[in-house]
């Protein structure tokens, strides 16, 4: 297997945590091809800005339909004729969006931060212990990875009801208690990036196992601790159906931002018998965006650098 | 006298002996060590994975009741309502169409925006940052946006095919375009597996395009000859990865149909991951959806096989160097 980064042109994160290339620089890249004469290159840049706004269009539509009185979200202007900010305070008084956020946000704390630790603890134990049946637990790591979660999805509402936890918190981050595939897999790439010498050199001076996992791997493993963190955070606060299995059953204050939002859709759909108020919606989809926009404005290549990884599996 | 007898009496073997018998102990304290860090994974695989599919073969067996949580056998019953049950194969129907429609799109439409963005040289990232934003958009919120620009009458899809004199489909009415509707929503935020490809096709050598290049190959045949066998462990990697998450397709097309229980949804939205969900879920019909859920599981280790086995034809893999 590969280790860490070869393959993406950028400096693995390993070698970035022991300093043996600076964060943040790229090493000079030979490009893959020989340049493209001027109008080639215009061109390609004519058709990548076309596909970005494509992409960026969305976004603007519902920016704009967020400050729209109700009659005039269809007119798909993306300039409102008339601005009115007054949605933002109807929907903060008629949906309790700041307990969606606050419950999403420390649900996805307490996943993220669980699935951190401990898949990074299981991640050590495979990639610097040598015992017995090693590679075929590996294996069989690397195999959970693709089995489909509606297959168990039964069972496990079953568990957590068996232990009286439905309804909880709990069963939307339990389970990260006991690592995750994926992530073990990243960290313990990560961590064969790391020359073993330095672990060895720590055993001589008398660190017991677990003293290299603090004073050695969780150190040095913060770039791959902020990836696994940051993605289990954006599945946590995405996760519809978990929310509609466990917390359904309670009032909206206890929701999630997507079952918050997919109780919003129903509540000012016109076919519910409401008023069709669709700028509402907008609103409350464009406040539980932000937060996920702002976190990748800032951790950007975190999240490319994860996605990545995701395709060295082999 | 036996050897071993013989290395006894010399110290230097003694010495040597000492040394291994230590060896030894420490690789069984390293091997327990291993197995403890490991521990949390070993536990929660027993219990949430394999256990959990076993308890899920169980309960395939037995009609199950929430309220008292007592299970009555059923024997095949389940399993014979997958057949009998016209939503089965209705759904598992949606669900291959739409898998067999989205994946190659998905993969096409990513290719070719990696492809663009390696070309592009000093301007990429700019270009990659935006095109990674409908990634970090919630499913909820991509969702509800969509499910007003998909709006026959007025949405700003229809608009825009207006505009060229196109009269735009009843994107989310008609059968014929709900599952289009859905791949829309799911090539808007492909920019996840742009990125994988991005990566791959930074690790084709130069020198193989500058070599086809000196023998005469243009574009197309350097497409078909270099890029596409250098990055072809990636595209099954993708083709796999996004056909497992298609064959399960649920949070968009239960908030665009199924969300609200009070409106009639048209049944080509009905998807597996749906109808699996409201039957465990909504009517609580626990063992025919534990069924439905290793049917799912056998379709889906099937399709896998299928896809690794055809492939070995065609996936060109570097002799690994580790």
């Amino acid at each position: 297997m590969a280790l860490t980064d070869s393959s993406t042109g950028q400096p693995s994160l390993a070698a970035q945590a022991t300093g043996v290339e600076i964060a943040g620089t790229t090493p000079l890249r030979r490009r893959s091809v020989r340049p493209l004469p001027l109008i080639g290159r215009i061109v390609l840049w004519l058709v990548l800005i076309g596909f970005a706004l494509l992409f960026l269009y969305p976004f603007a539509w519902l920016l704009a339909a967020s400050l729209k009185p109700r009659g005039d979200v269809f007119d798909n202007s993306l300039l409102p004729h008339t601005i009115l900010l007054s949605n933002y305070a109807e929907v903060w008084k008629q949906l309790p969006l700041v307990s969606w956020l606050l419950n999403s946000v420390a649900i996805a704390v307490i996943a993220a931060g669980l699935v951190t630790i401990s898949s990074s603890l299981v991640a050590f134990g495979f990639a610097y212990f040598r015992f017995p049946g090693r590679k075929v637990l590996f294996g069989v790591v690397l195999a959970t990875m693709m089995l489909p979660g509606a297959v168990t999805l039964v069972p496990q509402y079953l568990i957590w009801k068996d232990l009286g936890l439905v309804g909880t918190w709990v069963p939307l981050f339990g389970m990260n208690l006991f690592g995750s595939a994926f992530y073990i897999f990243l960290q313990r790439q990560f961590l064969l990036g790391l020359p073993r010498e330095l672990f060895e050199a720590a055993r001589i001076d008398g660190a017991s196992y677990l003293g290299l996992f603090r004073r050695i791997v969780v150190p040095l493993s913060l770039p791959s601790f902020i990836i696994i963190f940051l993605f289990e955070f954006q599945a946590s606060w995405n996760n519809l159906q978990g929310a509609l299995i466990y917390l359904n059953g309670g009032g909206p204050s206890g929701f999630t931002v997507p079952l918050g939002i997919s109780y919003a859709m129903t509540t000012f759909s016109p076919t519910n018998g409401g008023h069709g108020d669709y700028q509402y919606v907008m609103v409350a989809a464009l406040l539980v965006t932000l937060p996920m926009l702002i976190l990748f404005a800032f951790a950007q290549r975190y999240f490319i650098e994860g996605i990545a990884t995701q395709g060295r599996k082999g | 006298m036996t050897a071993a007898q013989v290395v006894g009496t010399d110290p230097d073997a003694e010495r040597i002996r000492f040394l291994q018998r230590r060896a030894k102990r420490i690789n069984r304290r390293e091997a327990v060590a291993g197995y403890l860090f490991i521990s949390p994974w070993i536990v929660g695989f027993l219990v949430f994975t394999l256990g959990a599919m076993l308890y899920s073969l169980v309960i395939s067996f037995t009609h199950y009741n929430l309220a008292t949580g007592l299970a009555r056998p059923a024997g095949m019953e389940n399993y014979a309502d997958l057949l009998n049950d016209p939503n089965v194969a209705l759904s598992l129907g949606n669900t291959l169409f739409y898998a067999v429609l989205a994946v190659p799109l998905e993969i096409v439409f990513a290719l070719m925006l990696a492809m663009l963005l390696n070309r592009v040289g000093r301007g990429s990232g700019f270009f990659r940052t935006i095109f990674y934003l409908p990634k970090m958009t919630p499913a909820v919120a991509t969702a509800s946006v969509f499910l007003l620009l998909l709006n026959g009458n007025s949405g700003a899809i229809n608009d825009a095919l207006g505009f060229f004199g196109i009269q735009g489909p009843q994107w989310l009415i008609d059968p014929a375009w709900v599952k289009p509707s859905i791949v829309l929503m799911t090539l808007w935020g492909v920019s996840g597996t742009m990125v994988i490809f991005l990566a791959a096709l930074k690790n084709v050598p130069r020198d193989l395009y500058e070599v086809a290049e000196l023998d005469g190959a243009g574009p197309i045949r350097r497409f078909f000859s270099i890029t596409v066998p250098m990055i072809s462990p990636t595209i099954l990697f993708n083709v796999i990865v996004l056909t497992i998450a298609a064959l399960q397709v649920f949070d968009q097309a239960y908030l665009l149909f199924w969300r609200d229980q009070g409106s009639s949804a048209p049944e080509a939205s009905l998807f597996y991951g749906v109808y699996l969900f409201q039957e465990a879920f909504r009517t609580f019909n626990f063992g025919f959806a534990a069924a439905m859920a290793w049917l799912l599981f056998l379709i889906i280790l099937l399709i896998t096989l299928i896809q690794t086995r055809v492939s070995k034809r065609f996936v060109y893999y570097e002799a690994e160097n580790s």
